[in-house]
């Protein structure tokens, strides 16, 4: 569909009271400014930056950190999925291999040996959290992330544990673990 | 201290001159020139801070004088020490080279921009006379060829800048600027035409001396002794003016005109692949022609360092006079710069189509009209 | 997983002449299909409505059902709706107005208007069928199979390794239902059962498609595995006193549909949608089994067996399987050595080639490897002859099984023969060399990808060399006592062909980069070659084989081109 351009009139084309309006407004916003001290760190919220720090809303997509349950255990159980998703390539898994150690907790089998997010790529699109099927990972209300070298923004499992607190959850595993023990032992031993 | 006002005063002439034009060069670029360019700058964050509601660099202070009572607290609000930390951030930041780029000319580029605005100043009378010196660096008879001359060379670090980073969008910018600095300069010059033919010369000195007798161009009651036929040239300077001014705002790539380093299309135009201080001499120069073209404004069109109150229309014969002549430059220097600033937060970017248009199809037959009619009402005037 | 033959074989290559067709209609759209297929033996069988409907283009969804196992028809996931030509009660077709023969569908005796379903796998087509595998009646079918399928699967994708190449997830996004009916406990069966050496098996996971069973029974010769228990209960294990650890239990892995057999190996190390997957060959015998190589970021995961009929049909032995880790081993050979000290290709073939330049007719030998590829054998052959070498290759024999392990290790020994770089009999010509060096008559040993220490020549006699030119892929004591080392490629970063026992030259492709400043031999060979004979070669491998087909007899009349996947027969 082509939408013709409507044709300028002829103070419209010598741009001269367009540009008497935008004197009118900037002096308007420049008096108010120098004079009242209407800035809008003044009228719109309590103070500026470093001083007064920002009232993080409610949702607000920051940085993303692993969480733990309620007992205190790892939920992410390495299944990469949030590594595949990751648009900037931020995520880099390494999954735990036959012979390590599966998992802290006893009824999941796997969890990741490290997990390392570099805050450098993240762009805080929130896919790894909306991706994750074991509620692991959450985008929480870190915006400030700062360090010395490209290295420091590496976050590794420790870390991202640490920082991301708890989030209890459906905690599947736990019940599957549950559910099987309520059946007693399974009839046959099959060794 | 005596015996060294003898010496000086046993040199040669010549000697003499030499010294003086080392100094005038030397304090004219190091005391005036490079500190205003470090102030427009704060003058431009924070003129566009206020225009949006903004505060503007607020921050940097210098450990001793920051702490006086009172004045350091007010400076730093100021954001008088904002440019000192801009500069050491320039130096100490990493200074990238991408691989792809053509060395030579990458490094050649910013020097080119910053070089052309920084000689223009020297044909520029930036007072009258301080003792027995002339303020002005070199009082060429033709001022104002040397100065069209030598502008038109700052085109080349853009377009240079713009090939030798061997990308995209610097490249874009540089093919933009290129024909937008040409198509402006013709126009800018066909509208300072009138103003010669009005005087009769070319070194920029008599045209402010002129202006100071006979009434500044653009506003003829400017002057002790007014004439019926600066009136009657009125309209043509005027237009003669116009063109100028928007003509300069093009030749600077200053906004509304800025379409060589737009940021919305080319991220940043011909300096995209610049960073430290590569990138600041180009900043450097965008400011430095400011200030170039306020001058030329000032001197063609607005009387120069003169005044019409207080004897101050001609040459100063008081080392005080000559100060205040140096000191007027400067306001009306400053007034135009606030105009180059608050200009650039006021009105949105023109398209390049428009800009095109604006320039050939309105201005160069505007400007040559405008030479016809002057030269029509200059001889019934005479 | 496209290239691997992973849950998944293409039904067996076409059969010879075919006896007869006879014509049904798929969705409504006649085809005709050869009355009788090859079964999974290779004997002639009644064509099933599956290998129909696969005929005519389509797809029907199953899990027990394999084309190169026999049919089991337990997992019911191939139900289709389907319909016959109608009879009258006089024997005689039954037909429409329009004069088309009238179809009865099949629906249940007691009520008939609910459509009844056979297992497209084992039923047998028969003239003027119809098969309707889009119908929603068969779409009905398969949502309540795969409902009851799922009664008691623990639904745990994110740690399963399966995930990503399973046909439960895959046919639950395409033929499933979002919601289930089941609201009872589900039954908990052993998880991370230890069933062998190399398998773990997670009963709950298992959709008891006995596929398993089958391979392990009938193509593997082991009858180990078995169902025990009832019902619910049901679940995979090892006989009594058997034990599962036969040498082809991982292609189970493969075969399973779903996650209930892991590969130990390959457990919990890598998701498999974040594996590159290669076109590649095994090395481990001389048989050259189609392979696919997993591999991520320059780490190779896995290898996975690829159907060829002529050779491997879908299957690979687990040691073959299980021989990838030395690719990426630490102590990798990475940097040229010259005389022990750290140098650059370019000034060490320089230094080779001045030396080979000037050495004597017959001063030279080269020993190369039946591990090369065919076209560096060439360019070593080439070498040879413009210096008047002698050449051998070392031979590497070990045990054949029946099924798929050959006896001789080198997975291109008819490479070297059809070269020329060894005789009929590979290392005949080792104790002559060594001959020849302890006379001092040879000055300089080329040693390509063997330790030719434990070969025939000892490392008194290799110190006795002028010049002792190496290039291996790991250290050994030849690689220790050379003057100059090249390090160089495995078969996973390079490109090249083998020619296996049976004379069938196949082709392989590049999975990983090489490490440090390995290259691939034929690459600096071909550089070698240049500057001691003077003859150019070509800088790629395409050039480069249609160069050495042109010259070598056994490979006469073929082309780089029309070597594809599946590899093809030389003349010897």
């Amino acid at each position: 569909m082509i939408v013709d351009r409507k044709p300028l009139s002829f103070w419209e084309r010598m741009y001269l009271p367009s540009i008497w309006g935008g004197l009118k407004i900037t002096s308007k916003h420049f008096y108010n400014t120098v004079f009242k001290g209407q800035t809008g760190g003044n009228t719109l919220s309590k103070g500026y930056y470093p001083e007064t720090k920002w009232d993080v809303a409610e949702g607000y997509r920051g940085a993303p950190y692993l969480v733990k349950d309620q007992d205190g255990a790892t939920k992410c159980v390495s299944c990469q999925l949030c590594e595949f998703v990751c648009p900037p390539k931020a995520i880099k898994i390494t999954p735990p291999g036959a012979d390590s150690q599966s998992a802290d907790r006893k009824n999941a089998e796997k969890m990741p040996r490290e997990f390392e997010i570099n805050m450098l790529r993240c762009i805080f699109c929130g896919f790894c959290q909306e991706v994750c099927p074991e509620e692991a990972i959450f985008l929480q209300k870190d915006y400030s992330l700062t360090g010395l070298a490209r290295g420091e923004m590496i976050f590794n499992k420790e870390k991202l544990l640490s920082l991301g607190g708890t989030s209890g959850g459906i905690q599947k595993w736990k019940h599957k673990l549950e559910e099987a023990k309520e059946q007693e032992v399974f009839p046959v031993e099959t060794k | 201290m005596d015996s060294l006002l003898q010496h000086w005063n046993s040199l040669a002439p010549l000697t003499q001159s030499v010294v003086f034009s080392t100094l005038k060069v030397l304090g004219v670029l190091f005391l005036a020139l490079l500190p205003m360019v470090a102030y427009s700058v704060l003058a431009e964050r924070k003129i566009s801070a206020f225009i949006q509601d903004r505060q503007g660099p607020n921050r940097a202070s210098l450990p001793l004088l920051g702490s006086i009572p009172i004045l350091g607290p007010l400076l730093t609000k100021l954001g008088i020490w904002q440019p000192l930390a801009d500069g050491v951030k320039s130096i100490l930041k990493e200074d990238f080279t991408p691989s792809y780029v053509r060395k030579a000319y990458f490094w050649l580029a910013p020097a080119i921009t910053l070089i052309p605005a920084f000689m223009t100043v020297g044909v520029i009378p930036f007072g009258s006379t301080l003792g027995s010196q002339k303020m002005v660096i070199a009082d060429l008879n033709v001022g104002i060829l040397y100065t069209f001359g030598i502008v038109s060379l700052g085109v080349y670090g853009i377009v240079l800048a713009g090939y030798a980073s061997n990308s995209k969008y610097p490249f874009l910018g540089g093919i933009r600027s290129t024909a937008q600095m040409i198509s402006y300069e013709l126009a800018m010059g066909m509208s300072v035409i009138p103003v010669f033919m009005i005087i009769g010369k070319l070194n920029l000195s008599d045209i402010i001396t002129h202006q100071a007798q006979h009434g500044w161009m653009a506003l003829p009651f400017m002057a002790t002794q007014q004439t019926f036929a600066s009136y009657l040239l009125w309209p043509c300077m005027i237009v003669s003016f116009g063109i100028f001014l928007v003509s300069a705002f093009a030749e600077t790539n200053r906004l509304p005109f800025d379409l060589p380093e737009s940021e919305t299309e080319l991220v940043a135009g011909y300096n995209t692949e610049y960073s430290s201080m590569k990138f600041a001499l180009f900043f450097m120069g965008e400011y430095a022609s400011m200030i170039t073209a306020s001058c030329m404004m000032v001197v063609l069109f607005f009387g120069g360092w003169s005044l019409p109150f207080f004897g101050l229309d001609q040459p100063a014969t008081s080392i005080i006079g000559g100060l205040a002549h140096i000191a007027i430059f400067v306001a009306k220097i400053l007034f135009f710069m606030v105009v180059f600033i608050w200009v650039r937060w006021m009105l949105p970017r023109f398209r390049y189509d428009q800009l095109m248009d604006l320039g050939w199809r309105r201005f160069i037959p505007v400007a040559l009209a405008n030479i016809l009619v002057t030269a029509v009402v200059m001889y019934f005037v005479r | 997983m496209s290239n691997a033959a992973t849950t998944e074989a293409k039904p067996a290559a076409p059969a010879p002449p075919p006896v007869e067709k006879i014509k049904i209609k798929v969705d409504g759209r006649e085809v005709e299909v050869p009355k009788m297929l090859p079964n999974w033996q290779g004997k002639l069988e009644a064509t099933t409505m599956l290998q129909a409907v696969q005929i005519a283009g389509g797809e029907v969804p199953h899990y027990c059902y394999h084309p190169k196992l026999p049919v089991a028809g337990n997992c019911r996931m191939c139900l289709v709706e389907f319909g016959t030509p109608m009879m009258g009660p006089d024997r005689k077709p039954v037909f429409n107005e329009d004069g088309s023969p009238k179809i009865a569908k099949s629906v249940l005796p007691y009520e008939p208007s609910t459509p009844r379903g056979a297992i497209a796998c084992a039923t047998p087509i028969s003239p003027g069928m119809e098969i309707y595998p889009n119908s929603s009646a068969t779409k009905q079918m398969r949502e309540a199979v795969l409902e009851s399928l799922l009664i008691n699967h623990p639904l745990d994708c994110p740690i399963c390794d399966q995930a990503g190449e399973c046909k439960l997830q895959e046919y639950s996004v395409q033929h499933g239902q979002a919601g289930s009916n089941f609201v009872e406990a589900k039954v908990h069966k052993p998880k991370a059962v230890d069933l062998g050496p190399r398998i773990v098996l997670d009963d709950e996971r298992c959709v008891l498609c006995t596929r398993c069973i089958r391979f392990t029974k009938d193509i593997a010769g082991d009858d180990a595995l078995g169902i025990v228990n009832r019902g619910s209960y049901n679940t995979i294990a090892a006989f009594p006193g058997a034990k599962f650890d036969n040498n082809y239990t991982l292609n189970t892995v493969d075969l399973c549909p779903v996650g209930a057999l892991t590969s130990k190996d390959f457990r919990f190390q890598m998701r498999v949608w974040f594996l590159k997957e290669t076109k590649s060959l095994c090395t481990s015998c001389g048989t050259g089994c189609n392979t696919v190589i997993g591999s991520r970021e320059g780490k190779v995961y896995r290898y996975e067996p690829r159907q060829n009929d002529a050779v491997n049909s879908t299957w690979m032995c687990d040691s073959g399987r299980l021989n990838y880790k030395w690719i990426g081993r630490e102590d990798r050979l990475q940097d040229v050595l010259v005389r022990g000290q750290k140098s650059t290709w370019a000034s060490a073939l320089k230094e080779i080639s001045e030396k080979l330049s000037k050495a004597a007719s017959g001063s030279v030998a080269v020993i190369a490897s039946a591990r090369q590829t065919t076209e560096e054998l060439y360019l070593l052959k080439k070498l040879a002859t413009k210096l008047g070498a002698l050449t051998d290759s070392v031979a590497r024999m070990g045990e054949a099984d029946k099924l798929l392990v050959a006896a001789d290790k080198n997975p291109n020994s008819n490479g070297a023969r059809l070269t020329g770089i060894a005789g009929a009999e590979l290392g005949s010509a080792i104790s002559k060399i060594a001959d020849g060096i302890h006379s001092g008559a040879i000055k300089t040993l080329v040693v390509f990808g063997d330790d030719v220490t434990k070969a025939g020549i000892s490392a008194d006699l290799l110190a006795k060399l002028e010049t002792l030119i190496v290039s291996d892929i790991l250290p050994n004591a030849t690689t220790k006592a050379a003057h100059y080392v090249l390090p160089g490629c495995a078969h996973a970063e390079k490109r090249g062909t083998f020619v296996n026992v049976k004379g069938r030259l196949q082709k392989f492709t590049k999975a990983v980069e090489p490490k440090g400043d390995a290259r691939p031999e034929w690459e600096f060979l071909h550089e070698l070659v240049h500057n001691v004979t003077g003859q150019n070669g070509f800088i790629s491998i395409e050039g480069l084989f249609n160069q050495m087909a042109k010259e070598v007899p056994g490979f006469a009349g073929i082309e780089w081109a029309q070597v594809d996947d599946q590899g093809v027969n030389t003349i010897s």
